[in-house]
């Protein structure tokens, strides 16, 4: 194990081999969090769709979650990347293809997150089943409308029920994010694989990848383990054993 | 600080079980197995790539199999197995020092720098880096590149000559990196890219198997010059013998001539296409007197 591979001059554009690590680290960053924030937003309307009565407003966000999450990922990413351009007006093709910024990382992020919007929509509508129907009938009977009992009983209620697995889904977002470099995002992955690549020092720089992942992963877990600590309700469920 | 120690135990265990199936020798390890492990590519064409029953073929895998046969004889193993595993440019060197194949057929430029790692055959092939453009896009050459976007097979020499050229000449380039050969051309070939630097060989065999082939021009000086070579483990003098020796054979006994004429000068799979390239005399030069010296890393560019 010789880790000072990390300070030796890096083959293309100036700097160290570590530059390239916080290079791939950023854009890690970047592709997982703006595609949380796809997820979490697009997920949230959906999950709350799937819970409503009208068919014609249960329907699509039934068949977009069976669409979204049945198919892989890294097949999602190729269609978005490759497919996509091709089928759309051949204008809008040939921009989304040359003249748009940074193509594979808008690309990467769309992907993602409406990927995982599939499963935060999942999640978010158990989190409101598994609410007692008589909260909402409470609700009804005081006289607030549906959408208020959705803001003030259902959704406030539900979100604190399903931080843990959101955590799960927050974490796996980080570690999907290595499917883009299949489409040439040089992400935390990517920078492994090249900087390997290029100083064949597979064990050092994959140890370091791997560290860099698990610390990513950690900061998140005790982030939404205070989050979650700070939401609960007091007497309600998940704070028994405390 | 419990799983970092963890992993960097286990990453350290990985690394000696590497060295040790390295320097075991590997005439012995494939007459312990009875198995010897071809390493090849899906889209080398006509080097080595797969045919439309998807089974492993090309010049390279032929002088392969040739060596098969020299090992076949050397430990009086008739019924020796050959087993073919798929490498990509990225994956070729670890899998084979971390011992999941023998010997590797592809189109793997012999450089200094991979002689670090790995030892190499006499040269088989010998070609150099052009890029491939379409027609309708004028560019004539690297410098036209400024500004634009081109893709690259990762892990080749070709990025790195091409990336060395662009640092020198600081034409802007915005490089996008893919993992092989075939998405490398489909980036051109949809627009997303507008060039690809590959061997010029790689890239006539590409264009030849491209839906519309007269879209697509071949372009540039030679910005390096590649000399393939069979891959092999290093430090493992008697197998390199044995490899060295077959391949010289063929050379010495012309067969080399009919080996290459199959391949370049005749229709090949899968869509019978014949690339119509004689042998260069730099080729035929090697041939009469075969070496395996590589060359820098960087191309003509200074790293």
């Amino acid at each position: 194990m010789d880790f000072s591979v990390f300070f030796q001059p890096a083959f293309s554009g100036g700097g160290i081999y570590l530059d390239w690590v916080f290079s791939g680290i950023k854009w890690t960053l970047l592709v997982s969090i703006l595609a949380w924030i796809i997820a979490f937003t697009v997920g949230s309307v959906l999950g709350v769709l799937r819970t409503t009565h009208p068919v014609a407003l249960r329907a699509p966000a039934t068949a977009y979650v069976e669409v979204f999450r049945n198919i892989p990922l890294l097949v999602q990413m190729f269609i978005w990347y490759f497919v996509l351009p091709e089928i759309v007006p051949e204008g809008l093709g040939n921009w989304m293809k040359g003249e748009m910024p940074m193509p594979e990382f808008w690309n990467a992020v769309l992907c993602l997150g409406f990927y995982t919007a599939s499963r935060v929509a999942e999640q978010v509508r158990s989190g409101i089943q598994s609410i007692p129907d008589g909260q909402t009938y409470a609700g009804l009977a005081v006289g607030l409308t549906r959408a208020q009992v959705y803001r003030h009983v259902l959704l406030p209620m539900g979100y604190r029920i399903i931080i843990p697995p959101l955590t799960s889904e927050f974490l796996t977002i980080f570690k999907n994010s290595s499917v883009a470099l299949t489409i040439g995002v040089l992400e935390l992955t990517a920078q492994a694989r090249q900087i390997s690549e290029y100083t064949f020092r597979t064990f050092e720089v994959f140890t370091v990848a791997t560290v860099v992942y698990v610390l990513i992963t950690l900061a998140v877990t005790v982030a939404m383990r205070a989050l979650e600590n700070r939401v609960r309700v007091p007497g309600y469920m998940g704070s028994g054993g405390k | 600080m419990k799983p970092v120690k963890v992993l960097l135990a286990a990453a350290a265990a990985l690394a000696l079980a590497g060295t040790a199936a390295a320097q075991e020798g590997t005439l012995k390890k494939i007459k312990d197995t009875g198995v010897v492990k071809i390493g090849h590519r899906d889209a080398s064409i006509p080097f080595s790539y797969l045919d439309d029953k998807q089974r492993p073929i090309g010049y390279g895998v032929d002088i392969c199999l040739k060596i098969v046969d020299a090992i076949k004889a050397e430990l009086k193993m008739p019924k020796l197995k050959v087993e073919f595993v798929p490498v990509t440019s990225q994956t070729r060197i670890p899998i084979l020092t971390g011992g999941n194949i023998d010997i590797e057929c592809g189109s793997t430029t012999n450089s200094v720098e991979r002689q670090k790692q790995v030892a190499f055959a006499p040269t088989y092939f010998m070609t150099g880096t052009k890029i491939i453009v379409k027609k309708s896009s004028k560019i004539k050459g690297y410098d036209d590149l400024k500004g634009k976007t081109v893709v690259f097979t990762a892990g080749t020499t070709n990025e790195r000559a091409m990336k060395a050229y662009n640092d020198e000449k600081k034409l802007g380039i915005n490089f996008i990196p893919s993992k092989d050969h075939a998405e490398s051309f489909l980036a051109v070939e949809t627009g997303r890219a507008a060039a690809f630097p590959m061997d010029d060989i790689l890239l006539y065999s590409l264009r030849a198997s491209a839906k519309k082939p007269a879209d697509y021009v071949i372009v540039g000086e030679f910005l390096s010059d590649d000399p393939y070579g069979i891959m092999m483990r290093k430090g493992d003098e008697a197998f390199k013998k044995l490899v060295d020796k077959t391949v010289m054979g063929l050379y010495k006994s012309g067969q080399i001539n009919k080996i290459y004429a199959k391949w370049f000068q005749s229709k090949i799979p899968p869509k019978n296409i014949n690339l119509g390239f004689p042998m260069s005399a730099a080729l035929k030069e090697l041939i009469k007197n075969p070496n395996d010296k590589g060359v820098e890393a960087c191309g003509k560019m200074k790293c």
